[in-house]
Formats: structure tokens, C-alpha cells, sequence
């Protein structure tokens, strides 16, 4: 009875959570007379013709494919500087703590601190902020920390036996890296890359003063929600949410090949 | 957190600093040299087009004699309690049940899956799912019509703070979700066995022996939604209309007129009650253990 009703509870919990995204994902498929609310008026593809002309309002195609790009320098620079910090974090180093407590703050500071920060710096360096450089770096301070905390999980539950035991064997540091080590966290570290690249796809705040003049796909997306009042905004989300999901359903299969692999 | 080094071995001392240093020197960077930086504008002059190095204490003059300060930060601390209780209450159910209710691991993986997979899609996008349900003739409007209750539709559901507080909770009970759940599941069920062999009830044994136990976790996901709250300002203008005040959002419109070292000055002050805030629920749970 009372699983019951904590089952429900749950259950509803899902409903809200995924709800609405999913009854915007159905008004995008309208007809060309639908609006931004029920009823549903026809069925078509006509609001995904609309977000990929070239529009007044922005330019969907550019923006996404900058979201793209800066996701993937994101996801290669958080996965390299994860794993090899989660390394250090093994073995005692002076000022581990501190590094902690800075990885940390990372998380906790308000983005758009950061974000003011890092464009002030960039403006009083005389650099011209860009979505490849001042929001790349901007990014990195919310992804890193959820990479290093990934990897803290992963090397807790490690067993040292394997690496003694290759060491044993007379693997150098390297070959007991690369061959032993690897492949046991590599599932975790397709966990690190998807955290990369999805907290960077769809990374706001941090990116609005750091990005220049070139927006990335929130950016648009939030520029359009101020002028744009057609179901062209839900077929948007609908691209967009589909995006992650594929990034999501990639690195499950990706995991769970790697699992197999490693038995 | 770490487990204690092996000595010895071939790798060379150095190893563990060049590991680190990369994520040492970015967050060097990209975090601390830009808090410092705030610091110091903060304390810089400015006219209508510049900033001018100085220093000078009115921009916290301003910033603290304001009567609007008071009140957008009084506001913004509202939302963040209002959302902090309602994430609260939402989530340790949630987490609970997936912690001590669910029976098989792959059941249990899967559901804590589906509460994280919205984390990694777009906030904007979620706030934008909630216009056909709160907007002018959305369902809520609607059904609530239909049903008699109203004679007009309410503009109110959008652009207000039930819209704000809904949306966040919407966001960040994940946030809660994750750390509550991660505490119960190193609760050692024999304690619990124990409890109920003692004769505990349910009830009991949630509030003697789990609530205790996963005091971190809870204090953990507090922070998280206290702080993404206090520093938010995107929900706050999307949801409330440009209507409803918060911290973030004075800092930014603050930016947007240029008023760079206002905004410093704002973002310090913000940055201390947020410090704050933290420190208060330190002070209540101790979180080491958890770390």
C-alpha cells in the first residue's frame, strides 16, 4: 500500500518532469494554422520547414552548428582534464585539498558571476570575447567539476589489484594506463564526455556575456523567445531536445558495448 | 574522498602535480583571476560610457542604500526558500522510493536515469513547455473554464511567481533528487532491518533512522538549489515577464546599461549571501563524510 503510493508519487514526478517537454514536442508537428496552444490544429512537418529557412529573427543553422562545435571542444577538454586530475587525486599531492574545495566553488558560484568575470577580463585584456574562446573557458567551469566528481566515484570503487598486479608484470606507468586502467573506467569516461558536451549544448548563463556576437543555439533560442510567438519555437525545441537525447542514447550504447567488452 | 597513496613504484613524484595542474591552471584562470577581477571593478568609478580604475566605495554605497536592493533580495531569498521547501518535500519521496522501494538494480538504474536525462537537455526549452499549459488559453485556462470555476481566463498563471517557482522547481528537484538519493544508498539496510525488528514503524524508521543518514545528501542538494536559485536570472525574466525581481536579474540589466562596476559590486554582495547561505547550512549538517 504504501510502495503503492510512493510508486505513484514517482509516477508523477515522471509526468511532470517530462510532460511538458513532450506536449511541445506534439504541437510542433501542427498544421500550418497552429498555435502555441490546444487544440491541435492538423498534423505536418510545416514549423521544421520554418526553423531551417533562413530566418529574420536569427540564424538557426549557424547557432546550432557553433553548439555543436563548442560541445565537442568542450566534451575533448573536459574528458582530458577530468580524468588525468581524477588521476592525481589517487595519490596525495600538496594542495589536493585546495584544488578540491576550488573544483567545488566552480560549481557553486552563480553563472552569471562567472560570466561577468570572465568578460570583464576579456574586455580589459583587450581581447574580443568569442564562443570559442571566453564562453569555451566559461563553460569549462561548470563542466570540470562534474567530470572530476564522475571520476571520484569511479576511482572509490576501484580495485588497485589490476594495476598492482600489471605493474607486476613489468608494465611501465604508461601500458598499466593504457592498458589496464583505460579500459576498466572507459564507461565512466563516455559518462564525462556526455556531461561535456550536454552541459555546453544547452549552457546558458555562463555563456551570455562570453559568447560576443556570435550566438550559440540557447542564445538564439532565447532571443527568439521574445519575438517569436509561432509553434517555429516548439519545432526548435523538439530539434533541440532530440539532439540530446541522441547524445544520451549514443553514450548508453556506448557504455554498455564498453561493459560487455571489458566483461 | 581519495584513497590513502601507495608508496614506492616506478612513477615519479612529480606524476600527481602535472596531473592536476591543467585543471589547476583553468580553474586558476577562468575562476579565480575573474572573481578577483569583480572584486577590483567593484571598487572602480564609471560615467554613461566607461569604467573608470579607482577607488571608490559608492557602487556598494548604492548598492546597499537602495531601498530596491532590499527588496529584489528579499524577493530573490523568497524564491529560493519557496523552492528549496517544495524540492525538498518533492524529492526525498522521489529519491526514497528509488533508494529503498524499487527492487531490482535494473529497474532502480533505469528510473534514477529517466530522473536525470532532463538535466542534460535545455532549461529554456523546458520553462518554454509550461506556455501551453499556463498561457492565456492554455490548458490550465481551459479546464478550468470549462469547469466553471473561472469566468475569465487567468492571466496571471504566466509571468507570475507561481510560474517562477513552479519552473524551478521543475529544473532543480533533480538536483536534490540526486545527492538525497546517493546518501540513502550507503544507509546499511541492517540498521533498518534493526529499527523494525525493534518495532518501528515505517514512519519511525523514516524519521529515526533514514532523515538522519542522508542529512548530507539533503544538505548537499540544499545548496545546489539554494545557490542555483539565489544566482538565476533567466528564469525569473522568461517565467515572470520582466515582472518579478531577483538578484541575477538586477545584475544583469545592470550589465546591459554597461554599469559595469555596479555590477560588481552587486555580484560581490550576492557572492557573500550566497557564502552565506552556505555557511548556514554547514553550520546544520556536516557534510565531510560525504565527500
Amino acid at each position: 500500500m504504501r510502495r503503492a503510493l510512493l510508486a505513484g508519487f514517482f509516477g508523477l514526478f515522471l509526468l511532470f518532469l517530462y510532460g511538458p517537454t513532450l506536449t511541445i514536442m506534439l504541437l510542433s508537428f501542427q498544421g500550418p494554422e497552429g498555435g502555441l496552444t490546444f487544440p491541435l490544429r492538423g498534423t505536418s512537418l510545416h514549423w521544421f520547414g520554418r526553423l531551417f529557412q533562413r530566418q529574420s529573427v536569427g540564424d538557426f543553422g549557424a547557432a546550432l552548428t557553433r553548439s555543436l562545435a563548442l560541445g565537442a571542444m568542450v566534451m575533448a577538454a573536459t574528458v582530458a582534464v577530468s580524468v588525468s586530475a581524477g588521476l592525481a587525486f589517487r595519490r596525495h599531492f600538496r594542495g589536493a585539498g585546495a584544488l578540491f574545495q576550488l573544483t567545488v566553488a566552480s560549481l557553486i558560484v552563480p553563472s552569471i558571476l562567472v560570466s561577468l568575470g570572465i568578460g570583464l577580463l576579456f574586455s580589459q585584456a583587450g581581447l574580443d570575447a568569442t564562443w570559442w574562446n571566453a564562453a569555451f573557458g566559461a563553460q569549462l567551469t561548470w563542466t570540470l567539476p562534474f567530470g572530476l566528481l564522475i571520476m571520484f566515484a569511479v576511482f572509490n570503487r576501484f580495485d588497485r589489484a589490476w594495476e598492482e598486479a600489471a605493474r607486476d608484470l613489468g608494465a611501465s606507468p604508461w601500458q598499466g594506463f593504457r592498458h589496464v586502467v583505460l579500459p576498466i573506467i572507459a564507461p565512466s569516461v563516455v559518462g564525462v564526455a556526455l556531461f561535456g558536451f550536454s552541459l555546453s549544448y544547452d549552457e546558458f548563463a555562463r555563456t551570455l556575456l562570453t559568447a560576443g556576437s556570435a550566438n550559440t543555439l540557447p542564445l538564439e533560442i532565447y532571443g527568439m523567445t521574445t519575438n517569436v510567438t509561432s509553434p517555429v519555437l516548439y519545432a526548435l525545441g523538439t530539434v533541440t531536445t532530440g539532439v540530446s537525447l541522441v547524445a544520451i542514447a549514443v553514450a548508453l550504447g556506448l557504455m554498455r558495448w564498453l561493459r560487455r567488452r571489458t566483461g | 574522498m581519495t584513497q590513502t597513496a601507495r608508496s614506492g613504484g616506478p612513477v615519479p613524484a612529480a606524476l600527481p602535480y602535472l596531473q592536476a595542474l591543467p585543471l589547476a591552471l583553468i580553474l586558476g584562470a577562468l575562476l579565480l583571476v575573474p572573481l578577483g577581477l569583480l572584486v577590483v571593478v567593484s571598487f572602480f568609478d564609471y560615467d554613461s560610457i566607461r569604467i573608470i580604475p579607482d577607488f571608490v566605495l559608492t557602487n556598494y554605497e548604492e548598492v546597499l542604500g537602495s531601498a530596491v536592493t532590499w527588496r529584489t533580495y528579499a524577493n530573490t531569498l523568497k524564491y529560493a526558500l519557496m523552492v528549496w521547501a517544495i524540492t525538498l518535500l518533492v524529492g526525498f519521496p522521489v529519491a526514497y522510493f528509488l533508494a529503498f522501494h524499487v527492487r531490482s538494480t535494473a529497474m532502480q538504474t533505469a528510473l534514477f536515469l529517466a530522473c536525470t536525462v532532463p538535466f542534460l537537455t535545455s532549461n529554456i526549452i523546458r520553462m518554454i513547455s509550461w506556455v501551453p499549459f499556463l498561457g492565456r488559453e492554455g490548458l490550465i485556462n481551459s479546464a478550468l473554464l470549462g469547469a466553471g470555476v473561472i469566468d475569465r481566463p487567468l492571466d496571471a498563471l504566466l509571468f507570475s511567481d507561481f510560474a517562477v517557482v513552479l519552473a524551478f522547481v521543475h529544473l532543480y528537484t533533480l538536483f536534490m533528487v540526486v545527492p538525497v538519493f546517493n546518501a540513502m544508498m550507503r544507509i546499511d539496510r541492517r540498521l533498518i532491518e534493526a529499527a523494525v525488528d525493534a518495532g518501528a514503524g515505517p514512519f519511525a524508521v523514516v524519521r529515526e533512522v533514514v532523515v538522519p543518514l542522508a542529512k548530507p545528501g539533503i544538505a548537499i542538494g540544499s545548496i545546489f538549489v539554494l545557490t542555483l536559485v539565489m544566482g538565476d536570472f533567466i528564469t525569473v525574466r522568461l517565467m515572470g515577464g520582466g515582472q518579478r525581481a531577483s538578484v541575477g536579474l538586477m545584475i544583469s540589466n545592470q550589465i546591459a546599461l554597461l554599469q559595469y562596476p555596479a555590477a560588481c559590486a552587486n555580484a560581490v554582495v550576492l557572492l557573500a549571501v550566497v557564502l552565506l547561505l552556505i555557511g548556514a547550512v554547514l553550520r546544520v549538517v556536516d557534510i565531510r563524510k560525504e565527500l
